[in-house]
């Protein structure tokens, strides 16, 4: 059996005689820019000059720990993957972004061995121009509340022993020997903690429901196939600290009385499926995941799934038929997984955020945990922050949090279309991925949670949320979210299968400039259609996008279909006829055979042309003498 | 040209994997993922071997390979292309990117695989590298903040060692 204290002691003991301790970022992101090399070249660079390097501290070893100059580690994602790859420097905490191999000797010369900063590496703030030190200090960072994330990036997700010293898999202890599952249960209604994988149904009772009913087999499943485009916070969890969702799931199993578990990962993100692949034997190893788990008698063993690219199978009731070896269809409700899941025995599906914080719910108390957020959605949510923003990344923050501190504080401002921050150039931001809304300027000071959302036809959601400037077309938008949802409808019903095609259908008659005012009313009346009457949250959901742009954003719409003009000129066949004033000679041969009157101009001076009066007839394009109208 | 690619394995390889894998008909999502990784597709003739081998009618199975979007029942290209038309990608941009390989492939949405077997192009729903928007993946190496240059570039590279290979 693990004795947790004395790990955690020994590590420590270990790590106090490393005098520097450099974390690479070896996530996804940061390993596209090159990361892995930084991290060679600068192990080679250490141990060139002699320093007594370490790139993996074991606890175990009971020995007399050895001094080290520097302790280097690959962290999983630290979310700021635009500034990537990122290099931390502790215990001065320094933090370099844009590291590339020629800068290594000067980062070992300077701030290795000496403490000294290397200006041009640091974060530098993109509108003041000002440069900050590292984490503590980076506006990024410090509006945050890094809760369920606070150790990703961290710590070496490689090294069961770090978890355990910063205070890993003493919940799942304590859950083991100290508590009864009916307590498990509700302590987790208590903290009020909901599930963040979109739904937002209460943990505790889900467990609950599990719990009740009788049979000796039951498994705890781990969501992980996160497949709304623009969020990947759970990839970042598995990536960057996988023990602690195998606690979580560990406290998941002991709640409800399940022997077994699945972690059903998309096939998209393989270093995450390897990361948890490791971590789940290295617990396995340990003593920690087993047949007599911290002496309880009870056993919990996980199982890993590769998801193979289908996003309904994010829906629970899919990704059971999934792991069943099925086609990932989803099936009716009732029966619940809680009654009858996997292989027909009761069955707990937590997503990997919500299985990440349960460990956390434990350590803090449900007091400490209920002090942020909101008294309905309490604690914090990661959202995955991108689109036309300054700062893209991973962000955590209290529920209650507003757009407008999310986009213009954390995410620094929004670009325009050059790429400049420009704050008027805000658009809306689309939150919930291809379930979700978009939401508009006039929602930018609503507490964002679960309730309040929901209220304004957008929600949580996985926690994707797309910036977009103005130079956005909001129907193209819809008709992009909807040929995602169309394709991936798995076909089961009827209301998803054909309602999603015949909406798609109607919106690329919208951007082509075959849609009418008919057309709009249509989509609306489809869209409502389908979200009642579909079976899975796949149909329910797919209709919001286009029903939240239709109400925030009639207008555009009707300038598709009456003027058939695209105010951001973002749809091409909408884009307006108009003249080069450069080629233009003014001999107004266009003006005289325009038939409904929209150029304008002097002779000998450029004209223009009205795009709101055009009717693209073509007219001026074929008389023009000089080529300049196209 | 399946027939014989698979004779010349002789179903060692796919025996292997059915073993590796207890036979089970509710590992048959793990055991196509083996297969793929192994012919780099899904040959007839070893579909219809695991059904058998499982006890499955090749319906059951043929449901599943065409269900999930990972499976492929053609014979992909040397060089594997893909670029990320998730939410992220696609506001920054993803879509001139796409017109740009397509047109240098001489490819569609409909066919994803050049004539000469060389490249397959496909386009993803969301590689959740969001951070460095617009995301291509040439051969599982992950290029960010792609500009349609850059991804012919990234061609021309292949092209380049494909002729000192040649």
């Amino acid at each position: 059996m693990p004795d947790l204290n004395k790990i955690r002691e020994s590590y420590n003991a270990a790590r106090e005689l490393c005098k520097k301790r450099v974390v690479v970022c070896a996530g996804t992101g940061c390993i596209a820019n090159g990361s892995l090399q930084v991290f060679e070249s600068l192990k080679n660079a250490v141990a060139l000059r002699g320093l007594e390097i370490t790139v993996s501290l074991k606890s175990d070893d009971t020995s007399a720990h050895k001094a080290h100059d520097v302790y280097m580690i690959g962290s999983g994602c630290q979310g700021f993957c635009q500034v990537g790859p990122l290099v931390t420097i502790e215990p001065a905490g320094i933090l370099y972004g844009h590291v590339k191999p020629e800068d290594i000797e000067e980062i070992v010369e300077k701030s290795i061995i000496n403490d000294d900063l290397i200006e041009r590496l640091l974060y530098h703030d993109p509108v003041s121009g000002k440069a900050y030190k590292g984490n503590a200090e980076i506006p990024f960072y410090t509006r945050q509340s890094r809760t369920g994330l606070k150790e990703c990036g961290h710590v070496d997700p490689e090294n069961i022993s770090e978890y355990i010293a910063h205070g890993g898999y003493f919940s799942a202890e304590a859950a083991y020997t100290r508590y009864s599952s009916q307590d498990l249960c509700k302590l987790y209604k208590e903290s009020g903690l909901r599930g963040r994988g979109g739904g937002g149904f209460s943990t505790g009772l889900k467990w609950e429901f599990a719990l009740k009913e009788d049979n000796e087999k039951k498994y705890v499943v781990c969501n992980g196939d996160e497949g709304d485009p623009g969020a990947f916070m759970d990839r970042s969890i598995l990536e960057g600290n996988p023990h602690s969702v195998i606690e979580g799931m560990m406290i998941a199993a002991r709640a409800i009385g399940a022997d077994e578990g699945y972690v059903y990962v998309r096939m998209e993100y393989p270093l995450a499926c390897t990361r948890i692949r490791k971590a789940i034997q290295v617990a396995e190893d340990c003593g920690i995941l087993g047949d007599d788990i911290f002496g309880s008698g009870k056993k919990f063993r996980i199982n890993v799934m590769e998801g193979a690219g289908a996003f309904v199978c994010g829906e629970e009731t899919a990704l059971l038929s999934s792991i069943e070896g099925k086609r990932g269809m989803p099936n009716p409700k009732p029966p619940f997984p809680a009654q009858k899941g996997l292989f027909g025995k009761p069955t707990v599906i937590n997503n990997v955020e919500t299985l990440a914080l349960v460990p956390v719910v434990m350590q803090q108390g449900v007091d400490k945990f209920r002090s942020l957020g909101t008294p309905k959605s309490p604690g914090t949510k990661t959202f995955a922050l991108t689109g036309h923003v300054a700062n893209t990344g991973l962000i955590e923050v209290p529920f209650g949090t507003t757009i407008r501190e999310i986009v213009f504080e954390i995410g620094g401002g929004v670009l325009d279309k050059d790429g400049k921050i420009n704050n008027d150039a805000f658009k809306a931001v689309q939150i919930g991925g291809p379930s979700g809304g978009c939401l508009t300027r006039e929602h930018l000071d609503i507490p964002l949670d679960f309730d309040s959302l929901g209220a304004i036809g957008a929600m949580v959601g996985s926690g994707g949320m797309v910036v977009m400037n103005d130079s956005t077309c909001m129907v193209e938008t819809a008709r992009y979210f909807m040929t995602f949802t169309q394709h991936e409808s798995c076909g089961k019903c009827v209301p998803c299968r054909e309602g999603t095609r015949q909406m798609l259908e109607m919106l690329e008659d919208v951007v082509n400039g075959d849609g009418t005012e008919e057309t709009l009313e249509l989509l609306q009346e489809a869209g409502e259609a389908v979200k009642i009457t579909s079976l899975c949250g796949l149909g329910k959901s797919a209709p919001n996008p286009v029903l939240s742009t239709l109400r925030y954003f009639r207008d555009e719409y009707e300038a598709h279909v009456k003027a058939k003009y695209c105010p951001t000129r973002a749809c091409k066949a909408l884009t307006p006829i108009s003249i080069d004033p450069q080629t233009c000679r003014g001999c107004t041969l266009c003006k005289r055979v325009c038939p409904v009157g929209a150029i304008s101009g002097e002779v000998k001076q450029a004209h223009v042309i009205d795009p709101l009066v055009c009717i693209k007839c073509g007219a001026c394009v074929s008389t023009c003498k000089f080529k300049a109208i196209s | 040209m399946s027939a014989t690619y698979a004779a010349a394995h002789s179903f060692n390889k796919v025996m292997e994997i059915l073993d590796r894998f207890e036979r089970s008909e509710t590992k048959i999502i793990p055991i196509l993922q083996a297969v793929q990784e192994e012919y780099r597709y899904l040959p007839q003739e070893v579909m219809t071997f695991i059904a058998t081998s499982l006890g499955v009618s090749p319906a059951r199975l043929y449901g599943v390979a065409t269900f999930y979007s990972h499976f492929s029942l053609e014979p992909k290209g040397k060089h594997i292309i893909k670029m990320c038309d998730g939410t992220a990608c696609h506001v920054r941009g993803s879509s001139a990117v796409i017109d740009a390989i397509r047109k240098r492939l001489n490819l569609t949405a409909k066919k994803i695989t050049t004539d000469d077997m060389m490249y397959t192009f496909e386009t993803v729903s969301c590689l959740g590298a969001c951070g460095l928007a617009p995301v291509l993946v040439v051969d599982d190496a992950i290029h960010g903040q792609v500009t349609p240059e850059q991804a012919l570039d990234a061609i021309e590279k292949i092209e380049a060692e494909e002729r000192e290979n040649a």
